[in-house]
């Protein structure tokens, strides 16, 4: 087992290393360029702050020269004169990653007004769990009690509404319900706010609340989306599980139906149900950049959009760094669970 | 798994109603592709991004069959485009007159209109313009001469209803009028009842004479444009682009994103994960750690990132979809060679020192078939939403008129905030129908192949 987890972190952190270096590999040429103007642009405001270095100059080409000399300098000392994918600079550039450090943001700033790129995503970061992991739980549990009660009467009304609504709901793209909820609930009938946003300070005692109410909508989408699907899952491995001959015997010694289906087969059923709801956790953030754009919700998925719009190199690469970072260990849990549960893929060691 | 043959799957098909149902929807959305390429004329699709070649339309009017369950009926888009021509002569003077007849029974005012022509002269022609209404009353509405030329030349021109020179004209037949006319608008005016400012339903004639003295002049081409706010099966969006055009324009691109990319991942899928599997040792652990890195890249930010430095042209989208696309399906292809392998005619045919590609193709690939296909067909919905997602984030080919590029211009015209919701639900139904087709035949294909899921 200690071999397994091993084997399986090393992969993952493998994983890791390989999805940052690729996201430095496509953004670099961009950021390269964005820093080295930066730093002309940094000389250029200090010597037009200094009037008396402006005044000293004698001719135009003697000016631009001097702001080359110091531009040159200084890209040399912070190690830019080097190509952007020089294997000092790349290695570099991912060890600081690593340790968290994405420097400073270009265009977006925190709430609060800091441009931090580690703080703008430790802001977000919360709100997105909070939104999407209350989604997941409240999917996982209305799907495994609808599952079940279609697992217990198949062939009922309730089994077939409940497949259909899973075949149905899982063709409708979230952000499109989502599109038509705001019209419906925050224009028509205005019940909800259009904007996930709340518009109060995030320093206010109220804050919280106006966050809890504006999350409502984007919650019932998700919500209404995701269940279906989860419930058919559920139903289907139930459905496996009440073929099996302890469920018949159990059955035929006059165990009731409903306790059989409760406590015998869903317990049967749970490691690959809990498998599955950590990967589904990390699936849904993926999930939320298109979502949060729709609904306008403050979390990483919308920081991810608004970076990706106006180019923001330092937020892009560490809002991708961390997906991954939560990507990958939900992953990994989901790994575990799976190996603990079923002992045959541990052993497989082929 | 294996035992079913290809005619036994094709009998059960046909017995399920899921596999009926997604085949029948399958067939109208190809149906319509073929009806879209054949008969809608290309240039829709090329110049959907033109605003030029919407000109003529109205911005985002609503479609036309939804005055069928109003009571208060919204006035229509009407393009007039072949006026009846009379021509005279009296003495010296030379009159042609051009003739635009229609039908207004709405209930509301239209929202302009406008005249677009162009006319071929010598010297300086009048052209008045009139309207005869349903009550008789002729209205005069512009009289102007045109610009004076030695030689023949073409003028082209358009006379709007917001034009200065039509207020004034009606401002002096202000007694016609029961109520004061000054601070209405031209076509509140024209299209009004006398005694109330209300529409007059009935029959107007818009007359358009070209006077000229010995000289022959003619207008060659003309078109009137009666402004409503209601056009087309399917409505315009601000751009005034006819939707019903870009919905089934959609169609075509919808499919052919959704089958090469599920395709394609596909057959990727089940070659890598044979191979590994039917390799076994090093190479299997070697390809399925790479699988395994693949796996677990988050695929969403990576696409975005992706069509932001690379590209966004539609083709290598498709490139980029696939790349996500196979992983899973080699994963499973792998595990069910394993089993394959195992078996007696497989081992038979090692033994007699058959070659790996023959031994993959011709025993191993074959039995993996049903699945495959119900792969297909399941991965087809994926592919789909996830194209229409990053086209919705404003990352795909605006060059293509997708049902998520669609989305995507709604969203941000603020379609949902306006109640434009013929801007917004059909694109959406669209690519839920077309998915459903797939999962209908996924899943009928799926409970052939695992019997069951059926009991």
């Amino acid at each position: 087992m200690k071999k397994y987890i091993a084997k399986r972190a090393a992969t993952m952190f493998g994983v890791l290393l390989i999805t940052l270096l690729i996201t430095i590999m496509l953004v670099g040429s961009n950021m390269d360029t964005i820093l080295k103007q930066g730093v002309v642009f940094q000389v250029r405001s200090e010597i037009t702050e200094n009037p008396e270095i402006a005044q000293s100059f004698s001719s135009v080409q003697e000016f631009e020269g001097y702001i080359q000399d110091r531009t040159d300098e200084r890209i040399k000392n912070l190690g830019l004169d080097e190509p952007w994918y020089s294997p000092q600079r790349i290695g570099l550039t991912m060890y600081k990653i690593i340790l968290l450090d994405f420097g400073q943001a270009t265009f977006l700033t925190s709430d609060l007004g800091s441009s931090d790129v580690k703080e703008i995503i430790f802001e977000k970061l919360p709100r997105t769990i909070l939104l999407f992991t209350t989604a997941t739980i409240l999917i996982s549990i209305i799907g495994i009690f609808v599952g079940a009660l279609s697992a217990s009467k198949i062939g009922s009304t309730i089994d077939r509404i409940t497949s259909s609504f899973a075949i149905i709901s899982s063709s409708f793209p979230v952000w499109w319900i989502g599109m038509l909820m705001i019209f419906l609930f925050a224009f028509t009938y205005q019940i909800f706010p259009a904007r996930a946003t709340p518009d109060i300070p995030a320093s206010s005692p109220e804050y919280l609340g106006a966050l809890l109410y504006h999350m409502t909508l984007p919650l019932i989408t998700i919500v209404m989306i995701g269940f279906g699907s989860w419930a058919y899952l559920v139903r289907n491995f139930m459905v496996g599980i009440m073929q099996e001959d302890f469920i018949i015997a159990k059955k035929a010694i006059g165990i009731k139906q409903s306790k059989i289906t409760y406590t015998h087969a869903l317990k049967n059923a749970a490691p690959p149900i809990i498998t599955i709801l950590a990967l589904s956790l990390s699936g849904s953030l993926g999930g939320a950049i298109i979502t949060e754009a729709v609904f306008d919700w403050p979390g990483m998925g919308r920081l991810y959009f608004e970076a990706i719009t106006v180019m923001d190199l330092p937020v892009i690469i560490g809002a991708t760094y961390i997906l991954t970072v939560f990507f990958l260990v939900s992953i990994f849990i989901a790994d575990l669970l799976y190996g603990y549960f079923d002992p045959r893929i541990r052993t497989n060691t082929e | 798994m294996s035992s079913i043959t290809p005619q036994d799957i094709k009998k059960e098909f046909f017995k399920s109603k899921m596999g009926i149902a997604g085949i029948t929807i399958l067939s109208i959305l190809i149906l319509t592709s073929i009806f879209t390429m054949v008969l809608i004329p290309i240039e829709t699709f090329q110049e959907w991004n033109n605003p030029g070649s919407w000109i003529t339309y109205p911005k985002t009017a609503i479609p036309v069959w939804v005055n069928l369950f109003l009571f208060e009926k919204i006035p229509e888009h009407k393009i007039l485009t072949q006026p009846n021509i009379k021509n005279a002569a009296n003495n010296e003077i030379n009159l042609s007159s051009y003739q635009f007849n229609f039908n207004f029974e709405y209930d509301q005012f239209p929202n302009d209109f406008i005249y677009s022509y162009s006319s071929q002269y010598v010297n300086s022609p009048l052209l008045e313009m009139s309207v005869i209404r349903p009550d008789g009353i002729k209205l005069k509405l512009v009289s102007t001469s045109l610009p004076y030329s030695d030689v023949i030349t073409i003028h082209e021109d358009k006379i709007f209803s917001t034009d200065a020179m039509i207020k004034k004209e009606l401002f002096l037949q202000e007694e016609k009028f029961e109520f004061k006319i000054d601070k209405l608008s031209a076509e509140d005016i024209v299209f009004s009842k006398t005694k109330v400012n209300e529409p007059l339903k009935g029959n107007y004639v818009f007359l358009i004479n070209l006077y000229e003295i010995n000289e022959k002049s003619e207008i060659t081409e003309s078109n009137l444009i009666i402004g409503g706010k209601a056009f087309g099966i399917m409505g315009t969006d601000e751009l005034r682009r006819d939707l019903a055009m870009g919905l089934l324009w959609g169609t075509p691109l919808a499919l052919f994103i959704g089958l090469v990319v599920s395709i394609a991942s596909v057959i990727m899928g089940l070659i890598y994960g044979v191979y590994a599997g039917f390799k076994g040792k090093k190479t299997d652990e070697t390809l399925m750690r790479f699988n395994d890195v693949i796996y677990a890249l988050p695929a969403l930010p990576f696409l975005i990132i992706l069509s932001v430095t690379i590209s966004n042209s539609i083709f290598v989208m498709i490139g980029f979809l696939m790349i996500f696309g196979w992983v899973g399906i080699a994963k499973v292809a792998r595990s069910m060679s394993l089993q394959i392998k195992t078996r007696g005619y497989v081992e038979a045919a090692t033994m007699m020192g058959q070659k790996d590609s023959k031994m993959i193709l011709k025993h191993i690939l074959p039995q993996l078939l049903p699945y495959a296909f119900a792969s297909v067909a399941i991965s087809v919905p994926a592919a789909i939403t996830t194209e229409a997602g990053l086209s919705f984030l404003g990352l795909g080919d605006p060059s293509f008129p997708t049902w998520g590029q669609i989305l995507h211009d709604a969203n941000t015209f603020g379609a949902t905030a306006r109640g434009l919701w013929w801007w917004i639900v059909p694109p959406g139904i669209m690519i839920a129908i077309t998915g459903l087709a797939f999962v209908f035949i996924g899943n009928a294909l799926d409970s052939i192949i695992n019997p069951k899921l059926k009991r």
